[in-house]
């Protein structure tokens, strides 16, 4: 890959002073709408969100999965692949768990009219499987009023 | 990242996805199934073992793959999945809509 690469921008914020209950480093990346980017950036990520804390390799992979899946839903269907608008990635680094916030350009969403994936009915869809996999894989999902961003909590086991 | 197609034992077309199947390549599968459907090909395998990563939208492709497959008359069956891979059929109950075997050896044997 090497255009998309060009335009990625990496910040890591780290806190000096341990402040219970919140952050103590946050990584943050600011993402063009293009799913081209969504294997580096998902490396890029995880790889921040995993270095000199301890991660099971379930962990690493649960982590993957919703960072993939709610980036390639804001590219898509978010901001519609539109490369003027960008996909903002915060993640938390906290004492017990990781928190993960997608934010996107668009309008937002229902997240309660996204139908279930897995019945029998339902099996030969072609899409709609990234959120369900992302409620599966981590401990916690929520959404703004607007619909345009969410937040993924992975507790460390 | 990408595909690697043989004809393996038999009339079995083989594709190896090295690296992961994702949005930003999944088409780039579905076309070169579409081709050898066109070209008369009607048994396909699809390995996993050099596999890290498969998405929603790479589980959504190989759905769209099998409808085009059965449609022509043909089978797809996948092959290689590791753990993580496996519970991500598992989880979507993508594992009763595909035939799935442990190794391309033991899928090639029951073709």
């Amino acid at each position: 890959m090497t255009e998309p690469t060009s335009s990625l921008r990496l910040c890591v914020r780290r806190i000096r002073v341990p402040n219970p209950g919140g952050a103590t480093v946050e990584v943050s990346l600011r993402v063009p709408s293009d799913v081209s980017c969504v294997e580096e950036v998902v490396d890029l990520v995880v790889r921040h969100c995993c270095s000199g804390a301890w991660c099971s390799g379930r962990f690493r992979f649960n982590l993957r999965v919703a960072i993939a899946e709610a980036l390639a839903n804001a590219i898509v269907a978010g901001n519609g692949e539109d490369r003027s608008k960008c996909v903002l990635i915060r993640a938390e680094l906290l004492e017990e768990a990781i928190r993960v916030h997608v934010t996107d350009e668009g309008i937002g969403f229902d997240p309660e009219t996204i139908g279930e994936p897995s019945l029998p009915d339902d099996l030969e869809r072609t899409s709609g499987r990234g959120l369900f996999l992302i409620r599966r894989l981590v401990d916690d999902v929520r959404f703004n009023p607007q619909g345009n961003s969410i937040c993924m909590t992975l507790r460390r086991q | 990242m990408g595909f690697t197609a043989t004809k393996a034992s038999g009339d079995v077309y083989l594709v190896r996805v090295e690296g992961q199947l994702i949005v930003g390549n999944r088409q780039e599968l579905k076309s070169a199934v579409q081709e050898a459907l066109d070209n008369g090909e009607r048994k396909f395998l699809i390995d996993f073992t050099r596999t890290g990563y498969i998405d929603s939208s790479g589980l959504g492709a190989l759905v769209s793959i099998s409808k085009k497959v059965r449609e022509q008359g043909g089978e797809l069956r996948l092959c290689g999945l590791n753990e993580d891979l496996r519970s991500l059929f598992e989880l979507t109950k993508l594992d009763t809509l595909f035939t799935i075997t442990d190794s391309a050896e033991q899928a090639l044997a029951g073709f």
